[in-house]
């Protein structure tokens, strides 16, 4: 008995760091609708801010007072964010905003390395709060005591905050309808801004809080984004009191699976995620989603049209000036621009999804690394032939998309994009965790092509075939009558169904489409590079893809493909330099802000102005 | 319109890769070095300068073959994907005679591959993962480290003398914890086949939920406990597991814990009485490991650590690899590197010719509390030949033809 009140005490503990930071994801998403990939950031920096004070600050009260003051500072920290990064672009189109977070992350990677420099720093402990005390025998940790004291207080405030202040109440209307509230005369730069700044000092609180039970090290952003992500989702996104409930709903399952399925601990809180969101789509305490339907901010978009014979000269000139590459590219151009043409058909695929159906996955490396896997896992365990393996990826991933996609297409918005997402994780801890199928982490080797396809020529030819090939097939169903019905789904559901479109299916269809291309992806994937590990299905390839759609622009045809060939490039050029992640990060942020319609949709648009000008 | 933009944009990007970088003078011999240097700073950094030390001192003295060494570092942000990417231009376009790097298995098994593929010499230096030179092993791909199978038995030994009956183990649920604790299972039960295993815990890397799995080691009242967890989550679990006495009189054995970018961040809360292989630079009298010590303080300003010494031992293989063969085709250094002995500062290795896995070793010791800081006492330094299993096994283990 004492022993399971142990566990219990022990996972309400981990809740509370947990709880902060997801309140403050759930708050700014709220409010300003921006999905913010750089949350880990906060957290990491409040702790190493933490840490720098603990160390000048002496005693009790210089520990506390270092906690928040580092809140404090990291509220600042996004305050500053918010106006020079994220204010500029409130008006292009929804979850771009997430492209200008990620180049925070980099950004604050390489600060905080320069900073406090690479070696992970030990917590200090919090005065008078070492050692345990013995409740039923079992020790529970002082400091875990203070913490299951501390967050519900904090809890309480927030509470009393949102709920009984007139801050509060502005939040609560611009949660509902910001649109609104800002018609009502209430300042929403203002309002945003400083909503940013307290869900990233809850972030940078819950940061130095967990000081005491860890440290601060350069690895702590993405390891707790994932978990954050889950909490929000669970409890549902914009809610407080369910942010709460899941962090303390995921941190005592996990407690509880680490002592009775020690084996469990990647899968198990996205197999409650997953349970949750199928019998709760909306989260624990969520409420489906009122505004934010794609495309409701910024001027109406002129529908897409298939290319007009001038520009389909130009690209028959530069597919002949791609397919010459090796008669005056060196080799290297070649793998180079193999690899770069591999990720444009990633990219497009997810582009398909997100551009024409409006439909945002949040895990889209499933099928890109699920191809890769289908055609390693038969190379490696049937011993088929590189040409089969290579054919049947794309339909094992399509065949992912479809399951995978059937239950997800129930779901719209930012819910659908978390579910894809939690399945995404699943399918990489299983992966991951089934070593003797899958090599585990040290993944499948040896999965190179056949004799006749080995030189890197051939391949380039081959590979060129096939991106193309796809691409120009997606661009032609984006015409086709399937396209128009995807579109009509995208822009107006209610309509579309008046008019007897199936938009469940077309969604489901254009889901499985986008898997079977990601899939064929992968497939050239793995035998370009010879082998497959499981961070092709992992969160962050997923984010390459989602990042380089938004920065190509989302509301054109060709924005996958050029964000693609541009992130590339750049990333090749700039990953010779020492502090690259900085160089990127800003440069992604340059171009966030230049180009708020993409780099597709604002060219355009100055050409469509340009010529405005001139007749 | 967009079709435009698109192909300009990637014609840009293939013009620009495909303008040389600034034609390097010829009468260099080029290594292509690729390593994680942003995503695990702490442990590439140290590397690095194991490495520059290592070939000041050889450029000083004439080079090899009459010309002076150069490394070509990049960095593949910890992606496999990459780094073949990489490896690729620098075989096909740096011209490195050779490729060496990455901290990660999995990057390491991934350019092996590669190597193999492509028939250039790959030298893992770091990566520890057992597959590299048996199960994946490949006619291309040498490693120097000691492997985790080594570095295991090495701890089942000490574990074996221990007289403890019962154990628990806990390592990061990935290949390298999975390999860790198998080796070391495999290896206890050959010296003490009573030995019986009582809980195994396997957290996620580096989201160790510490509490609870000290807890849950505590229900299961091991004799002795068997932890392979490092960095953050090894500050994790130290500190709740002294807070809730998990430690007090049991043996406690820690793989790679002893290393100085393990050890050091603990700070004054080191445990002490741990069994663990790492590296006792402090405590090295004399001999060519007190030399590197020496050189390496004057020339960094800074303390060795053990990726600086592995760093500093790839120069040196490389170096000597390139002298036995007497050339930089790719098949003399191969077969150069086969059996290929040299002198380093942990003492005299040999590359097997059986496995092309080094027989360079450890050290072992016991954790104490020095002046605030985790030190390891009672050390000794154990030659890696003694611990890699019979020919036969390893003949088993690694592909038919390689």
């Amino acid at each position: 008995m004492g022993f399971y009140l142990a566990q219990v005490l022990t996972g309400l503990a981990n809740a509370g760091a947990l709880f902060m930071v997801a309140s403050g994801l759930s708050l700014i998403f709220g409010v300003t609708r921006i999905v913010n990939f750089a949350h880990g950031s906060f957290y990491m920096i409040g702790a190493y801010i933490g840490y720098t004070l603990m160390q000048v600050l002496p005693g009790a009260v210089g520990f506390w007072g270092a906690i928040i003051l580092a809140g404090v500072a990291v509220g600042l920290v996004g305050l500053v964010v918010e106006m020079l990064v994220l204010r500029p672009v409130y008006k292009a189109p929804e979850l771009f905003q997430l492209v200008a977070t990620f180049g925070v992350i980099l950004v604050i990677q390489d600060l905080a390395l320069l900073i406090w420099g690479p070696e992970d720093l030990l917590g200090p402990r919090a005065p008078g709060l070492r050692g345990v005390v013995r409740i039923m025998g079992e020790p529970i940790p002082k400091y875990d005591i203070a913490l299951l004291v501390i967050t519900p207080f904090v809890a309480l405030g927030l509470w009393y905050l949102i709920a009984r202040t007139r801050v509060g109440v502005l939040v609560r209307a611009a949660t509902q309808d910001r649109e609104m509230v800002g018609a009502l005369g209430v300042n929403q730069a203002w309002l945003f801004s400083g909503v940013f700044a307290l869900g990233t000092a809850l972030a940078g609180l819950g940061g130095a809080l967990q000081l005491p039970k860890g440290g601060a090290d350069l690895l702590m952003d993405f390891n707790i984004l994932t978990s954050v992500f889950v909490v929000v989702v669970i409890g549902g996104m914009g809610s407080l009191p369910g942010a709460y409930l899941a962090a303390v709903i995921i941190s005592v399952v996990n407690v509880f699976g680490v002592t009775f399925l020690p084996q469990s601990t990647l899968v198990l809180i996205f197999v409650v995620m997953v349970l949750v969101l199928m019998i709760r789509p909306f989260g624990l305490f969520g409420r489906e989603e009122v505004a934010g339907e794609h495309g409701q901010v910024g001027e109406p978009e002129t529908p897409i049209h298939p290319a007009g014979p001038r520009v389909r000269l130009l690209v028959a000139v530069g597919l002949v000036i791609l397919a010459m590459l090796p008669l005056y590219g060196s080799s290297f151009s070649l793998v180079l621009a193999t690899d770069i043409l591999i990720f444009c058909l990633f990219a497009a695929s997810l582009h398909f999804l997100l551009g024409i159906g409006g439909l945002v996955s949040f895990g889209h490396a499933a099928y890109f690394g699920g191809g890769a896997y289908v055609a390693a896992l038969l190379v490696t365990h049937a011993n088929s032939p590189m040409e089969l393996a290579f054919l049947l990826a794309p339909f094992g991933a399509g065949l992912a998309a479809l399951i995978i996609g059937w239950i997800c297409i129930r779901l719209t918005g930012v819910y659908f994009a978390m579910l894809t997402l939690a399945f995404a994780q699943l399918l990489w801890s299983l992966v991951f965790q089934w070593g003797e199928v899958t090599g585990g982490d040290d993944g499948l080797v040896n999965i190179w092509p056949s004799e006749w396809l080995k030189a890197s020529t051939t391949f380039y030819i081959f590979t060129l075939i096939f991106t193309v090939g796809g691409i120009l097939l997606m661009r032609h169903v984006a015409h086709s009558p399937f396209g128009y019905a995807l579109r009509a789904a995208r822009d107006s559901e209610r309509r579309a169904e008046a008019t007897g479109i199936n938009t469940k299916r077309v969604r489901w269809m254009a889901f499985t489409l986008a898997g079977v291309m990601a899939g064929l992806a992968g497939g050239l994937f793995v035998f370009s590079k010879g082998s497959v590990f499981p961070n092709e299905l992992e969160i962050a390839r997923s984010f390459d893809a989602l990042i380089v759609v938004f920065l190509g622009g989302v509301k054109t045809l060709a924005g996958g493909v050029v964000g693609g060939a541009f992130f590339k490039g750049v990333e090749e050029i700039l990953t010779r330099f020492e502090y690259w992640r900085l160089a990127l990060g800003l440069l992604i942020i340059f171009v966030v802000i230049v180009a708020p319609q993409g780099i597709v949709g604002t060219l355009r648009n100055m050409f469509r102005r340009h010529v405005k000008d001139e007749t | 319109m967009k079709r435009q933009t698109f192909l300009k944009g990637a014609i840009a990007a293939m013009a620009l890769a495909a303008v040389p970088l600034a034609a390097a003078a010829q009468d260099t011999i080029k290594i292509g070095e690729i390593n994680h240097y942003k995503r695990l700073a702490a442990f590439a950094g140290p590397y690095k300068q194991g490495i520059e030390l290592a070939l000041e001192e050889i450029n000083g003295g004439g080079g090899v073959l009459g010309k002076p060494m150069e490394f070509i570092f990049r960095d593949d942000q910890g992606e496999p994907g990459e780094a073949i990417k990489i490896a690729e231009e620098l075989v096909t376009r740096e011209g490195v005679v050779m490729v060496t790097g990455t901290i990660l298995s999995h990057v390491g098994l991934a350019i092996s591959s590669h190597a193999a593929e492509k028939g250039y010499v790959y030298l893992a230096a770091e990566p520890l993962a057992d597959a590299i030179t048996w199960a994946s092993g490949n006619k291309y791909t040498f490693r120097l480290r000691a492997s985790t199978f080594m570095q295991a038995a090495m701890l089942a030994e000490q574990a074996a003398a221990s007289g403890a009956k019962t154990y628990a183990t806990i390592a990061p649920n990935y290949a390298y914890g999975k390999d860790a604790v198998a080796a070391f299972k495999e290896n206890l039960l050959a010296l003490q086949p009573d030995a019986e295993f009582v809980a195994e815990q396997w957290p996620a890397l580096f989201k160790i939920d510490a509490g609870a799995e000290v807890q849950a080691i505590e229900r299961a009242k091991p004799d002795a406990i068997y932890n392979v967890t490092f960095g953050p989550d090894l500050a994790k679990f130290v500190r709740e597991g002294t807070d809730r006495g998990l430690f007090d009189g049991r043996t406690v054995l820690g793989l790679l814990s002893g290393e100085p970018e393990y050890l050091d961040p603990l700070g004054d809360e080191a445990p002490e009485g741990w069994i663990v292989t790492g590296y006792p630079w402090y405590d090295i009298q004399d001999g060519p490991g007190k030399t590197f010590v020496d050189a390496y303080q004057a020339r960094w300003d800074d303390y060795p650590r053990i990726g600086s010494l592995v760093g500093y031992m790839t120069v040196q293989s490389i170096a000597a690899a390139l002298e036995k063969a007497g050339s930089t085709e790719t098949e003399a250094i191969r077969d150069a590197f086969e059996d290929l002995s040299l002198d380093t500062p942990m003492g005299p290795i040999t590359f097997r010719a059986l496995d092309h896995q080094a027989t360079a070793g450890a050290y072992v010791g016991t954790t104490a509390l020095q002046d605030g800081k985790g030190v390891m006492v009672d050390w000794e330094y154990k030659a890696g030949a003694d611990y890699i299993p019979d020919d036969e096994y390893v003949k088993n283990l690694r592909p038919e033809g390689q």
